[in-house]
């Protein structure tokens, strides 16, 4: 077989590479757009790895693990100059997260018990104070479609993040996640993929579904849960703490689903909008069970150590998530747009 | 798959059965689940019954997490 180096071929799949937010976007974009290397302003990570320059950059070094861009090489994925990159981001990322989500308090596989314990307990629908308390009381179709242009940023890749830990399980565990996974794919049927699903509930809704179409008005607290997903799936050294982050997502979605069907329905949306939330009810019911008991308990049982990293997951995760929720319902307070620019009039 | 069917009874709320199935309730009527595996309410309190939407968690009046699907 003879080895040839071939131009990548167009795509209409791929999506467009977004503006540059600041310095290191600009340089690291500029390298994807052009085939360069990346220039001299890499020499620095921007002092907030919680902002828009920085997470947006992270963002686009991991998208080449996925999708890629229009118009950039495959191969950039393995640039060592832009892993380079990517890594001292990554360790800037995570030595801030660390900080703001301590786990000095984790002895072992108990404390990963309660951590649990605390995510299972639902506020009553009067008194919760997350966005889809909010969107069921309150909201307007106007902020559940920014909330949907927020969120098409993972779920337009749903379950693809959590799938890179796969190899570095094994055993029960390993069965338990892939049995979950397996679900979030469609269970083999392609009209019941999750991010399938999510992409009809965005057409519904007046949305544009092609993937990446909402990059550019995504701020960085949405690019950052993203990014957490990313990094933790990529790093086998980071395989507890992807598992804690699957954990906190498959505990907390079920009410919180639910909660979104209703504000739905109240809205007016009609049922073709909802399905997906629907879906999301009782398969995140079942998601829940075998995360706590065939993965986290069987991992725990053969590699204990990881019970903090589990909860740095849990934790790392929520305070991540508790930041985008206070962008959105503070501007949604002043109303105001929660993304970078409100979204295009439905046409 | 194979061999025997599974069931585990979680003993804090659902019980979980192996395999796609077909729910017969008390009025006769079926309801398919495709799922590998479904969560069966045993509580009788969620809106989706026969399956778990995980009405049967302790509900507290107090603010705390809460965001959609993640």
């Amino acid at each position: 077989m003879t080895l040839t180096r071939q131009a990548p071929a167009p795509s209409t799949t791929e999506p467009a590479l977004p503006a540059p937010r600041g310095p290191l976007s600009a340089a690291v974009l500029d390298a994807l757009r052009t085939g360069g290397r990346p220039g001299g302003a890499l020499d620095a990570v921007p002092d907030d790895v919680y902002g828009e320059d920085a997470q947006l950059t992270l963002y686009c070094l991991y998208e080449l693990h996925y999708r890629g861009f229009a118009g950039v090489d495959p191969e950039r994925e393995w640039d060592p100059e832009l892993l380079t990159v990517r890594r001292d981001l990554e360790r800037a990322f995570l030595a801030r997260l660390r900080e703001d989500a301590p786990v000095d308090d984790v002895r072992g596989p108990a404390d990963v018990d309660a951590e649990m314990a605390g995510l299972l307990t639902e506020p009553t629908d009067a008194d919760g104070t997350g966005v889809s308390h909010h969107l069921l009381r309150d909201g307007e179709p106007w902020q559940f479609r920014e909330y949907l242009a927020h969120r098409s940023m993972y779920h337009l890749k749903e379950a693809d993040p959590q799938a890179w830990v796969i190899p570095r399980l094994h055993g029960a565990a390993k069965a338990a996640l892939v049995t979950v996974e397996h679900d979030e794919y469609g269970s083999g049927d392609p009209e019941r993929v999750h991010a399938r699903l999510f992409a009809a509930m965005m057409r519904a809704a007046g949305l544009d579904d092609g993937y990446g179409a909402y990059l550019d008005l995504a701020p960085a607290e949405t690019l950052a849960e993203v990014t957490l997903m990313s990094m933790f799936g990529l790093h086998r050294a980071l395989r507890g703490a992807l598992v804690g982050q699957f954990a906190a997502v498959e505990l907390t979605s079920s009410p919180g689903s639910d909660r979104l069907v209703r504000a739905i329905a109240r809205m007016g949306l009609g049922p073709e909008v909802a399905e997906f939330y629907a879906e999301h009810v009782e398969a995140d019911a079942v998601h829940e069970q075998l995360v706590r008991r065939g993965v986290i308990r069987p991992l725990l049982a053969a590699e204990p150590e990881l019970a903090a990293d589990v909860v740095f997951g849990v934790r790392a995760s929520s305070f991540l998530a508790e930041r985008l929720e206070r962008r959105l319902l503070g501007a949604w307070g002043a109303r105001a747009t929660s993304l970078r620019e409100p979204l295009p009039p439905i046409g | 798959m194979s061999g025997r069917n599974r069931v585990e009874i979680t003993g804090e709320g659902p019980v979980l059965v192996n395999g796609p199935v077909d729910v017969t309730g008390p009025d006769g009527e079926v309801v398919r689940s495709e799922r590998s595996v479904t969560a069966l309410c045993t509580c009788r309190r969620s809106r989706r019954f026969p399956f778990c939407d995980t009405s049967h968690r302790d509900r507290e009046r107090r603010a705390h997490r809460g965001g959609g699907s993640r």
